[in-house]
């Protein structure tokens, strides 16, 4: 058994064990074990990973798997990882062991509760390790429709319409990502011969021109849909504020990461030439995200729509790196997915807390709540701090690779459209002093909040987790770094040979 | 002579705010406080050990001060040829900012141990001073300018966790915000300019940026854009950054809000050491700026003169003592800067640069000394206010006699330290700029006056009456005015054109009595002259006074009504006019398209659905009908 498919694996089986549990104490235990493997697992990945490289594996990647499945289409279940996405991985791992804690005392219909959760994590990993465009595209479905059901059932608010209007702006995606896969995929010879899914074959070959002018643009906007791409980004502020912690951490951490990732995976690394000619409308596109996504943060009253908005900011920065194509830029976009998943995952996770004991997230109806909670304040404090950039957390690294990428362009337009997105940083410092000034500090305003207890272990546990990755990169990015950008250099080869 | 141990200088506070920030609270307020204070008076010890060794054993090699990277590790690639280093870089304005940041803080850990004693959150204080002291001496040590931004940010983040430190204080909580938002705009700046430099020339590192014969220097303007090369383009915007966290005029409008903090941070932070970080950043990439970019010298020298007259005559009208000291420490910053404007290269041409860093030296100990000063009063009368004092002399002695050396030295008196470091920059200022030396030379004499207005208006005066009769403070307070009185008479002794200079070798200073000295001193003695008239009893002089300039007056009360306008441009125009429509739109523009789409096809579909009823007769009709149709067509119209 190789490991890569135990990442599908291993949730699948604690699906399978959840379905014999018999109270809400078992079912909590059960997660906790399969999440915690999978933790170990990743954690096992990325050391196999680093010592294969060092012994002087240079494959593009490793650990690979080819199983046929549907031979009249060639579709294949084909796997195998680069550096990239073993931190995917690691990411998605540490961000749902978090989500189960955060979710440890959802008791309505926890089996079905954690079975949905987990069936969408199984589905992010299947995505992250496969090869075929095929099962990549089955993956990604399998994550987003549990996403429906959860929202629908244990979110609060207008969860119906919200989840309805999530599942579908997410569809129409997928609809745009389908055509552009099969576009992808009847090109995928054009010397004759047989039709594959399977990406590295795809890569050797330069699909048609005309064919990339069609495709590239609806496998672009297909992911940036997931990517909160300006303007398809609004499914992402109704959605979050509806849905459960668990489910937003997830879906802002880890879902919205597979639109970046496929964006380059897929559309840039496959159809470079056309990347290059149309690019610059999603640029612009892309530096609008960042600044509209701050700037309308900047006045939302609801914690969960100011993380929303700022999340739209900060995947547009991802989506901008990612069309930068170079290979600094690519980098920082690949940290700029790990560092946003990690610190939105602990914001929604303490907005989760927090709304859990004053029942409104509202924050002007709140204040002061540094004194009566002041782990979870401290906590708010350090991911606004990684949000706006400070030195020593993974949002500055992220962000300054993807700033000093970019503008190492020759040509003007990308330098100045990096300026521009570069302001966010003061925009960003703007919305998160904001929150932290009128949530946290400040006189308290509602004095039965005076007798609201902090964190439980399990809270702390979850928020402790996320904290500790969002330091340890920052404090130490250097490995990470390299490890993305060693398994960079064969896109950006595809894609400077263009050039 | 191997320097590797100096990493322990700002690694020592890294570790005692990591130590206080995760177990201080399960700590006794006085063990933390002992820990704290421990730990920077090693760093101080360290920091006195390295400068002993650098500047008189081994710094100079034939003549030239070295610049010796004593510990280097990469921190992270940028690309190819750019990579984030960080380490620890000793030449003699870094070992010198070693010496200001080590004592000033050490003195202020040792006076936080009396005048914090038994607020809450004594322990998160002393974490942050940790943090700040770890972040500064990071920063002065810097062997690159990026290492530069991460702790210049990081120095940012521990001010405003200070300036808020008495968080359920709505007043705390704004300036902290403010301080923060208005220097990370300047950042903003900061990092473009960064982002500009290393692109034209292709690296971070400070020694060969700032080589003379260097690769960078070399490669001069480039491309010019509005007249001006993009290399004085990159400098002037690295200037902003400077210019916002040493509060030049227009981005100095946080500092006197960021009063709100406790009075030893305020000494600490906003005064000795992390607002001459502009000026440090300045003269840490001097060489550039005196040769490739002039203009953008041109630009550090005005706007030093400009906040420095500006400042002082708002210090004239406050009336909040810790307000008076903001200005007054905006306007000696401003001197910092003309010195380094209207310095240039080399020998004794670098003079203004020597200046500034001499000044900045002195500035720190004696504008540290009045601001502890400032606490021991504020701690004894429980207010800020210069009305409701008067009359202390009899009853704070030590913080009398020590205050009142430090109002000397920064009135410029000879034989205090202030006198030496001003005169050499009003030197350098007279043979470079007239305008700007009689702009000085004016400051001069408006620092003498509000200086004594404050002395006189708290020590002298009217008594009033007191709740609580004052008293003196503690020892823990005292022993560090003493220290810094001695330091503020003293310190100007040091033959600092002898440790520093712009490129490194020795030279001579001699004073100029005429027409630079003299003058000084006189305009000094009459501001003080004039305070002594107008301040020294209870006299009607002063309303008078602003009754005969109301309207100038009131200008200036109002400190030019910046601050109002900060708040348009924060409240009115990013909030009201582009955050909320912004968010209109996208709720109603953007969003509403994507619920017309869903509205368009859920009324299409309701429209049509009745052709689906599943009702067999209905079927059968319409299928009998299109019949007919048919028939008809074909039989009346085709055939």
């Amino acid at each position: 058994m190789d490991i890569l498919t135990l990442f599908v694996l291993v949730p699948i089986l604690t699906i399978i064990g959840l379905l014999f549990t018999k109270d809400f104490k078992q079912v909590r235990l059960v997660s906790m074990l399969g999440m915690g493997i999978q933790l170990i697992q990743a954690g096992v990945l990325v050391f196999l990973y680093l010592a294969e490289r060092k012994a002087g594996n240079m494959a593009q990647m490793l650990f690979t798997q080819d199983y046929m499945w549907f031979e009249s289409l060639n579709i294949h279940y084909a796997i195998g990882v680069d550096g990239i996405s073993v931190a995917m991985i690691a990411l998605t791992s540490v961000v749902v062991f978090a989500g189960i804690f955060a979710s440890w005392e959802v008791s309505y219909l926890s089996k079905e509760f954690f079975i949905s959760l987990i069936l969408l994590s199984s589905g992010v990993f299947g995505f992250f390790i496969s090869l075929d465009l095929f099962t990549m595209f089955l993956f990604y479905e399998v994550a987003v429709i549990p996403m429906y059901l959860l929202i629908g059932l244990w979110g609060s608010g207008p969860k119906e319409y919200s989840a309805m209007k999530l599942t579908l702006m997410l569809m129409g995606g997928s609809a745009f990502l389908l055509v552009g896969i099969l576009g992808i995929y009847i090109n995928s010879s054009p010397a004759g011969g047989a039709l594959t899914f399977n990406i590295l074959e795809i890569a050797k070959i330069t699909i048609p021109i005309e064919a990339q002018r069609i495709f590239f643009p609806l496998t672009f906007v297909g992911f940036g849909v997931l990517g909160a791409l300006f303007p398809f980004h609004t499914w992402s502020p109704d959605g979050h504020a509806s849905a459960p912690t668990a489910v937003s951490m997830l879906h802002a951490g880890v879902l919205m990461k597979l639109g970046g990732y496929g964006c380059f995976r897929v559309a840039m690394f496959l159809m470079p030439e056309a990347a290059n000619e149309l690019g610059w409308i999603f640029i612009i596109l892309t530096s609008i995200s960042v600044v509209y996504g701050a700037f309308g943060a900047i006045v939302q009253k609801d914690l969960k729509y100011i993380n929303a908005y700022s999340s739209v900011s900060h995947c547009g920065l991802v989506l901008f790196a990612v069309l930068m194509a170079n290979k600094t830029a690519m980098d920082g976009a690949v940290m700029q997915m790990i560092s946003h998943g990690l610190m939105t995952a602990l914001f929604f996770a303490l907005i989760g807390m927090i709304y859990g004991r004053t029942h409104t997230r509202m924050i002007n109806e709140m204040g002061g709540l540094m004194k009566v909670m002041p782990f979870l304040g401290v906590c708010y404090v350090i991911g606004g701090l990684a949000s706006l950039g400070l030195p020593g957390l993974s949002g500055f690294v992220a962000e300054m690779t993807i700033f000093f990428g970019a503008f190492q362009h020759v040509d003007t337009f990308h330098r100045v459209v990096t300026i521009i997105a570069c302001s966010s940083i003061v925009i960003t410092a703007v919305y998160i002093l904001r929150v932290v000034g009128i949530l946290l500090l400040g006189p308290i305003k509602n004095d039965h909040y005076l007798e609201l207890g902090d964190a439980k272990w399990f809270e702390k546990v979850s928020t402790v987790s996320l904290i500790l990755a969002v330091a340890g990169i920052g404090l130490a990015p250097l490995w990470l770094s390299d490890m993305i950008g060693d398994s960079l250099n064969p896109i950006i080869d595809k894609i400077t040979s263009i050039l | 002579m191997d320097f590797t141990y100096t990493l322990l200088i700002p690694l020592l506070p890294l570790c005692l705010f990591i130590l206080i920030g995760l177990t201080g609270h399960k700590m006794k307020p006085a063990i933390s406080g002992l820990i704290g204070t421990t730990g920077m008076f090693i760093s101080a010890f360290l920091s006195y050990y390295t400068a002993y060794q650098y500047f008189f054993n081994v710094g100079k090699i034939d003549g030239v001060y070295q610049k010796i990277i004593a510990f280097n590790t990469t921190w992270l690639n940028i690309s190819d040829k750019l990579y984030i280093d960080l380490g620890v870089l000793l030449d003699p304005i870094s070992v010198m900012m070693l010496i200001v940041i080590t004592t000033v803080s050490l003195m202020v850990h040792i006076y936080s141990n009396g005048y914090m004693k038994g607020e809450k959150g004594f322990q998160r204080f002393f974490a942050s001073l940790s943090l700040f002291s770890f972040s500064m001496l990071g920063l002065v040590m810097a062997t690159n300018i990026f290492q530069m931004y991460i702790c210049w940010e990081l120095v940012g983040v521990s001010s405003y966790l200070l300036i808020s430190f008495y968080y359920e204080k709505p007043s705390a909580v704004a300036a902290g915000k403010k301080a923060f938002i208005v220097t990370r705009f300047a950042d903003l700046g900061f990092l473009i300019g960064i982002l500009i430099l290393s692109f034209t020339t292709g690296t971070f590192d400070f020694i060969t940026l700032t080589d003379p014969n260097g690769p960078a220097i070399a490669q001069g303007g480039g491309i010019a854009f509005l007249g001006l090369s993009t290399m004085t383009w990159s400098l002037i915007f690295v200037f902003m950054g400077g210019a916002g966290k040493s509060a030049m005029f227009p981005l100095h409008i946080w500092l006197p809000d960021a009063m709100e903090g406790p009075t030893p941070v305020s000494a600490l932070i906003h005064a000795a050491t992390m607002v001459v970080a502009g000026v440090y950043l300045v003269a840490r990439l001097f060489p550039i700026y005196a040769i490739s970019a002039p203009e953008g010298l041109e630009v550090v020298g005005y706007v030093g003169a400009f906040s420095s007259l500006f400042a002082a005559v708002i210090a004239c009208t406050q009336f909040d003592i810790k307000r008076v000291l903001a200005y007054s420490t905006m306007s000696q910053i401003g001197y910092m800067m003309v010195g380094l404007g209207v310095s240039g290269y080399g020998g004794h041409e670098g003079l203004g640069y020597m200046a500034s860093m001499f000044h900045l030296f002195t500035h720190a100990m004696f504008k540290a000394l009045l601001f502890l000063g400032a606490g021991a009063i504020i701690h004894a009368v429980h207010s800020n206010v210069m009305n409701e004092m008067g009359g202390l002399r009899k009853k704070l002695p030590i913080t009398h006699i020590t205050f009142l050396i430090a109002c000397i030295t920064i009135a410029g008196i000879p034989g205090f330290s202030a006198f030496f470091s001003k005169d050499e920059i009003l030197t350098a200022a007279y043979h470079h700029n007239k305008l700007i030396f009689f702009t000085q030379l004016f400051v001069a004499g408006l620092t003498a006056f509000y200086m004594f207005r404050l002395y006189f208006r708290v020590f002298w005066n009217k008594t009033p009456h007191y709740h609580h009769e004052p008293h003196e403070a503690s020892l823990s307070m005292t022993i560090p005015l003493i220290f810094l009185a001695i330091a503020s008479i003293f310190a100007g002794y040091i033959p600092f054109s002898e440790l520093v200079s712009s490129d490194g070798i020795p030279f001579e200073t001699e004073i100029e009595w005429w027409p630079v000295a003299i003058p000084s001193i006189l305009v000094g003695i009459f501001g003080i002259g004039l305070a002594a008239i107008m301040y020294m009893k209870e006299t009607t002089i002063p309303d008078k006074m602003s009754n005969g300039f109301n309207f100038f007056y009131k200008w200036a009360f109002n400190k030019f009504y910046l601050d109002e306008l900060y708040l348009f441009v924060t409240k009115k125009i990013i909030f009201n006019f582009i955050s909320r429509p912004v968010a209109w739109f996208d709720r109603h523009i953007v969003d509403g398209a994507m619920n017309g789409i869903a509205w368009v096809t859920n009324t299409t579909s309701s429209g049509i659905k009745g052709l689906q009823s599943g009702q067999l007769q209905r079927y059968g009709f319409v299928f009998v009908t299109g019949a007919l149709l048919l028939v008809l067509l074909f039989v009346y119209i085709l055939g």
